[in-house]
């Protein structure tokens, strides 16, 4: 009881110590706020990515794998990127021999310019598809047809748009069965696909203009060598990945006739990879921010101890009479350290409002990754675990000095 | 001013007298007789200094503050320290406080060998059996009044409950019932050092120590704190002042002089030669001064009235 007593005494000596002396406190503080503030801002921001990517993963399926031709380090020098780029004789055999792929679809990115009658667009990305990948997107055919194998096998001028492309490119509300320039050929546009949001990151593009050729008239345009520059898989199930994996390396081997020292001189690359990798990167943006954090905490905290031993200077003659009246070593003690706890705590909790507020504002800028950014309550009782500790250790030194104090001595000063 | 029976009462059966006490009292009469014969009953002592010695490191120097100073002092008395400074009465204040230990001898305030206990049970003595009260009051500004009296309870497990209570009457006691949600700024001088009163008294100590206390004080408002005092002491509290006024220390009813760390006299105010001598200088000094002046002049009327109280007390 008399404990508790106290302590609530404590508490509410230091916060009038500590209002007397606002500006003061505050500055004081500016380590803690800061060190608190940042780590809300990054927790919740990975937090935000971290349901953005899962969100975008989602969107295009864990099922997903990637291959394409990649100069190994070993081999760098040695042979050129176009040595190992895939063919289509490459991708056939992988939907062949590899059980655990569904589909594939090789593709051929090629850039065009795309002209309707009213308007033209430089530099568009017209990748060269075959009609698998409708399975594999799975992006509804909002107009017209999806591809079929017949416009791949007759290398038929067909293209397929998405619905940006109608607005952009400034075509009728039905532009099926019109004709589009891509660099310079007619196309027939026989289909409208949906426009989905998946970054760039992904191969998704923005959402503008996107325009799909097949994959065999793009090569008989441009890519006479039948060229592959990705493959799509898709997985029959998402956890056969590590087997895909194999069978797509024994097939790609064999096809390439790689000598067994030699590295792969392609890449696999599995969607839950990038799951990984994105996880692995988030965990070391995270502690790194911890680093900085701890940082700042640290400076915080000489900036407590500085203050404190300020105050505990300034009240000299408070700690004697204190101890005149017959407050014992203990309590003086006690009494220091939560001032600088309280003193801490009031940084932690301006640092989270601050930081709070940041993490709203991310949240409303518009078109932002971080539009799911949420703080974790584990970030907010690290942080003000932190900010006590912080409290404690460096109000240590000055709390001591103050209990050590002598009373005759103290009570004569100045 | 104050109620005296309630003064009385709480002194009168002293609720502080446990079994340890009787131990404490038993392991000082053992004491006693080792050394010169009882003067007092032990039990109605509150303070028995023997040989009590402080020896100070200045650096290489060592300075002899107290070299063997024997003092007892009874329940209710009231007692001035006098000395010039250098004379070891404020050590001597400072050990009688417990906020010093002695180097040597022996200090049994209450029945408790002082001498004896680490910091944290001293501090626990001056908590519980001991009331200061100093020249600069020593109130902490951003308190109230009430809440500065309050403090010596805050660190006192007995009371937690009652605090409040035991602060307003021992406000009360000096005279500042309609004061206590002031702070000191708003106090004049004479307040301030009643608060600083009250702070000594609300743990009902078994002494109160006062340090100069009317050093910051003008005359007229001296005279009323001396006045507590007297009230104070005649209510049953044991007083003892440090001071270098002979005017004060006449209120006292016995003066301890030191000099050069030793004990120079130790006498009932009335017979001690140089009170005697001062009050007698006094009067000659304002006989003089009224003579020269003529009479129904007011700086030597209002110079007779301030010797007046020193006479009363002589």
């Amino acid at each position: 009881m008399i404990v508790l007593r106290l302590l609530f005494q404590t508490v509410v000596l230091a916060l009038s110590q500590i209002w007397a002396n606002k500006v003061r406190a505050v500055l004081t503080t500016l380590g803690v706020i800061i060190g608190v503030g940042a780590i809300i801002v990054v927790v919740s921001s990975v937090t935000g990515l971290e349901q953005f990517m899962l969100g975008q993963f989602e969107k295009i399926g864990t099922k997903r794998i990637f291959i394409d031709g990649t100069v190994p380090k070993s081999l760098r020098n040695k042979v050129s990127s176009r040595d190992v780029q895939l063919t289509v004789e490459e991708v056939n055999a992988i939907a062949d021999r590899c059980p655990s792929i569904e589909l594939v679809c090789p593709m051929w990115f090629g850039g065009y310019s795309v002209e309707s009658a009213s308007e033209k667009i430089d530099g568009v990305s017209v990748p060269g598809i075959w009609p698998t990948w409708h399975q594999i997107v799975q992006r509804s055919v909002v107009m017209g047809r999806p591809f079929n194998s017949i416009d791949e096998a007759e290398r038929r001028p067909v293209c397929l748009i998405n619905e940006e492309a109608i607005r952009e490119l400034g075509l009728d509300i039905d532009p099926v069965e019109d004709y589009l320039l891509i660099g310079g050929r007619r196309f027939l546009i026989v289909g409208v696909v949906e426009t989905i949001q998946i970054s760039a990151m992904f191969g998704g593009g923005n959402n503008s203009t996107e325009v799909f050729i097949p994959f065999a008239t793009a090569s008989e345009i441009m890519n006479p060598d039948g060229w592959v520059n990705l493959c799509w898989g898709q997985l029959s199930s998402p956890d056969k990945a590590q087997d895909a994996e194999a069978e797509i390396r024994f097939v790609m081997r064999s096809m390439r006739q790689q000598p067994p020292d030699q590295e792969d001189t392609f890449m696999i690359r599995v969607f839950q990879q990038f799951i990984d990798q994105f996880k692995s990167v988030a965990a070391g943006f995270t502690f790194f921010m911890f680093g900085i954090v701890g940082i700042s905490l640290l400076v915080g905290g000489i900036g407590i101890m500085n203050i404190m031993l300020v105050s505990v200077s300034e009240r000299t003659r408070e700690i004697g009479l204190r101890k005149a009246v017959g407050a014992r070593p203990a309590v003086i003690l006690v009494q220091f350290l939560v001032e600088a706890v309280v003193l801490c705590l009031l940084g932690a909790s301006i640092g989270l409002a601050g930081g709070g507020l940041l993490v709203l504002l991310m949240r409303v800028i518009p078109g932002s990754p971080l539009s799911e950014a949420t703080t974790p309550l584990w970030a907010i009782v690290l942080s003000a675990g932190f900010s006590v500790a912080t409290g404690v250790v460096f109000g240590m030194f000055p709390a001591i000095k103050a209990a050590r104090l002598d009373p005759i001595v103290a009570l004569r000063h100045e | 001013m104050v109620d005296r029976e309630e003064g009385r009462g709480g002194v009168g059966t002293d609720p502080r007298l446990g079994l340890h006490q009787l131990s404490a009292l038993k392991r000082l009469s053992l004491y006693e007789s080792r050394n010169t014969t009882l003067r007092h009953d032990p039990l109605d002592m509150t303070i028995q200094i023997r040989q009590l010695e402080k020896v100070y490191r200045v650096g290489v120097e060592r300075i002899h503050a107290l070299r063997g100073i024997d003092l007892d002092i009874d329940r209710n008395e009231f007692v001035a320290i006098m000395g010039a400074s250098g004379s070891g009465k404020s050590t001597l204040m400072n050990i009688l406080g417990c906020l010093d230990k002695p180097t040597r001898g022996s200090y049994v305030l209450n029945g408790r060998p002082a001498h004896r206990l680490n910091a944290t049970q001293l501090a626990t003595v001056r908590n519980q059996d001991i009331g200061f009260v100093f020249q600069s009051f020593e109130l902490l500004p951003r308190l109230t009044a009430l809440a500065n009296v309050m403090l010596p309870l805050i660190y006192s497990a007995k009371h937690t409950f009652r605090a409040k209570r035991m602060a307003r009457e021992a406000l009360d006691m000096v005279g500042l019932k309609d004061r206590m949600t002031h702070r000191p700024s708003q106090l004049s001088g004479g307040q301030r050092q009643r608060v600083a009163i009250a702070r000594a008294l609300v743990n009902k100590p078994a002494i109160l120590l006062a340090d100069e206390p009317t050093g910051n004080l003008d005359t007229r408002t001296s005279g009323e704190i001396i006045g507590l005092f007297r009230n104070l002491h005649a209510s049953g509290q044991t007083i003892v002042v440090v001071t270098h006024e002979e005017d004060v220390a006449g209120h006292a009813a016995r003066i301890v002089r030191l000099r050069d760390g030793r004990t120079l006299s130790d006498l009932p105010t009335d017979r001690d030669p140089i009170h005697r001598e001062y009050l007698a200088n006094a009067a000659a000094q304002i006989r003089a001064l009224s003579e020269s002046q003529g009479l129904g002049n007011t700086a030597a009327s209002r110079a007779g009235s301030g010797s007046g109280k020193g006479g009363a007390a002589a």
